[in-house]
């Protein structure tokens, strides 16, 4: 503060309109002011950017939430009818809700313990590392939509291969996957957990575990320890932090599950894979409620925003920081 | 050194078995998973060369008798567009890419080397951005480019990306001009270069790596949206790779023909670029996540 105060004594005597704007926008010399004024035509962009794309629309969805609007026309207020529709009059509210929760129970632990395994194994220094690696993360590069079209053709019931390797190893009735009610919602996990093992989350655990400092192991190498043992007591807890941002990470992804099953199984059979982010879709943009949309997308925020919370609030319990 | 000698010199130590035991198993689940993560793959890439009889043979064959390139060419020329929804893709890549490293870039010059009034709110506003679900803004935005006349243009796809690029982006240009001296651009100041000189002239051939990681960040991205492509697109010749991939798969018959072999040669054609410029830029590329969960 001492500084910042001798350097508006340094300025002189600037003229009275120049102090009011070096005040407004937080600066005390002529050159401050100057600088600070470039500062904001660099980030006019992105302010204008968020006005428009985010400030804007998150207050007009927050009003359509409770207007009936389909685009031709103006939106009509309509107060809490929109929710208390979805709450209790939608048939399909409920359910796809319960749906992108079970695909979010079934998905979370396969994807990020499959990445920590990958990343574990990877992490071996073994000859092909790098060859590996690629080879895991290819899945996750394929466009979402060519990775349901694919796997549709993968796990067709009668022609698929993968039925064929069933039958083969003497399953004689396997299952119908993505065209069978049943399945459906645990082949779309599937497909999902494939695409995202080998991904952004297996990388992050490989850089997380190049944190673990040596000297941890070779301290459990003299207790005694085993393999295992390192894993347990030096590998998970210093990794705790690594695991709890890509577990947030995938709590966001999941409960936006759109793509992969709108390409493969449009939300069927018979509603099976009909996740929230599907009924939003349907709602906005096939039956152009616009305003009943926005009220969904609405409840799908409050319940990320919710879970992101949840997990902040309860990280302290098991996330172990170095120095903490 | 000792451990060779040790093998030569007579029976192995129990400890050194048991590693190589755990070698062995190790590299023999890894063979495993790089079956469960190739084979999908292979498979498009054989039934991309396939017949249509060849497709649906029962039991089903893994590789064609005659490989079909010719399945490649054949989509191309088909009553879709798909050359077109190649070219719309690269198109719409490029111009977002392009804005999204030149704004954010700019973007995160401002907040890492100025200050000024508001400027830590605004990063504060930036980072909560990327918590709320897109579908919120999504129907708004929608509405927007509606009144604007935009629907079934390219336009709502690529301009909102030129004006800032987005905050993931500007949070990973913001965190790599906080690595960069301080001094250079005090030196340059010095010497009568203006701001945007030191931006253009100084800082940005350095972010030359993290430039790339951003460049291919958004690529992927860009190319593997569908959402976006999905609400805003109507006419096939308008369609994107991924929307255009979609409407074959929808209906993949054209005059009662079967077309699955040309729909597969499609998806190849439709990972193939992402793939090829993933194992050119692989080194940024990882460099990129690993920077942003880390300092995230």
């Amino acid at each position: 503060m001492a500084v910042a105060e001798t350097g508006a004594s340094v300025g002189g005597a600037p003229d009275r309109k120049a102090t009011l704007l070096s005040k407004l926008v937080g600066a005390q010399t002529p050159f401050q002011t100057k600088r600070a004024l470039w500062g904001y035509v660099y980030a006019a962009p992105w302010v204008l950017g968020l006005i428009i794309f985010w400030g804007g629309p998150i207050v007009a969805s927050f009003y359509f939430g409770f207007t009936e609007y389909a685009v031709i026309g103006s939106p009509k207020f309509t107060g809490l009818s929109n929710y208390i529709r979805a709450f209790s009059g939608d048939e399909l509210f409920w359910p796809s809700l319960g749906r992108t929760f079970t695909f979010a129970g079934m998905y979370i632990p396969f994807a990020v313990g499959g990445a920590l395994v990958l990343a574990v194994l990877l992490n071996q220094k073994l000859m092909g590392t790098t060859v590996f690696r690629t080879l895991f993360f290819v899945p996750h590069l394929i466009p979402a939509v060519a990775l349901a079209v694919l796997w549709t053709f993968l796990l067709a019931p009668r022609v698929g291969p993968v039925n064929e390797f069933l039958r083969g190893i003497g399953i004689s009735d396997p299952p119908g996957w993505l065209a069978s009610r049943d399945s459906a919602l645990a082949s779309v996990t599937m497909i999902n957990v494939w695409a995202a093992m080998g991904g952004n989350t297996m990388l992050i655990f490989l850089a997380g575990l190049q944190g673990v400092p040596q000297e941890l192991y070779d301290a459990a190498s003299i207790d005694g320890g085993g393999a295992w043992a390192k894993f347990r007591h030096v590998t998970l807890p210093m990794l705790t932090p690594t695991i709890f941002f890509n577990v947030v990470l995938a709590v966001i992804g999941a409960l936006k599950v759109f793509t992969t099953a709108w390409v493969a199984t449009q939300g069927g059979p018979s509603y099976a894979t009909w996740f929230f982010a599907l009924h939003i879709y349907f709602q906005a943009f096939q039956y152009f409620r616009l305003g009943y949309g926005s009220a969904l997308a609405w409840v799908l925020a409050a319940v990320l925003i919710f879970f992101t919370w949840v997990q902040v609030r309860y990280s302290r319990r098991w996330v172990h920081y170095e120095g903490g | 050194m000792t451990q060779d000698t040790l093998l030569q010199s007579g029976p192995v130590s129990p400890q050194r078995a048991m590693q190589l035991l755990n070698r062995c198993v190790t590299y023999l689940i890894i063979l495993v998973l790089c079956v469960l993560f190739g084979f999908p793959l292979f498979w498009t890439v054989m039934s991309s060369l396939k017949t249509i009889p060849e497709m649906f043979s029962f039991p089903p064959i893994l590789v064609p008798s005659i490989p079909q390139w010719t399945n490649y060419w054949t989509v191309l020329n088909i009553d879709y567009p798909v050359g077109q929804w190649f070219v719309n893709s690269v198109m719409i890549v490029i111009l977002t890419t392009l804005g999204t490293l030149i704004t954010a870039s700019l973007v995160a010059y401002s907040l890492a080397r100025f200050e000024y009034r508001g400027r830590d709110v605004l990063f504060m506003i930036t980072l909560s951005t990327m918590m709320l679900p897109a579908q919120v803004t999504l129907i708004p935005q929608f509405v927007l480019f509606y009144r604007l006349g935009w629907i079934n243009t390219h336009l709502p796809l690529w301009v909102p990306h030129w004006l800032g690029g987005g905050a993931f982006a500007i949070f990973l240009m913001r965190q790599f001009f906080l690595t960069l001296p301080r001094d250079l651009d005090e030196a340059a100041l010095i010497d009568g270069a203006g701001y945007f000189r030191i931006f253009w002239s100084i800082l940005m051939p350095l972010c030359k790596p993290v430039l790339a990681t951003l460049a291919i960040i958004t690529i992927i991205a860009s190319w593997s949206d569908f959402l976006g492509p999905l609400i805003y697109l109507n006419t096939p010749e308008k369609f994107t790779v991924s929307v255009g991939l979609q409407f074959f798969n929808a209906v993949p018959e054209v005059g009662g023909e079967p077309m699955q072999h040309l729909l597969m040669a499609a998806c190849v054609m439709s990972m193939v670029p992402i793939i090829l410029m993933f194992f050119f830029g692989q080194r940024f590329f990882v460099q990129g996540i690993v920077m942003s969960g880390i300092k995230g």
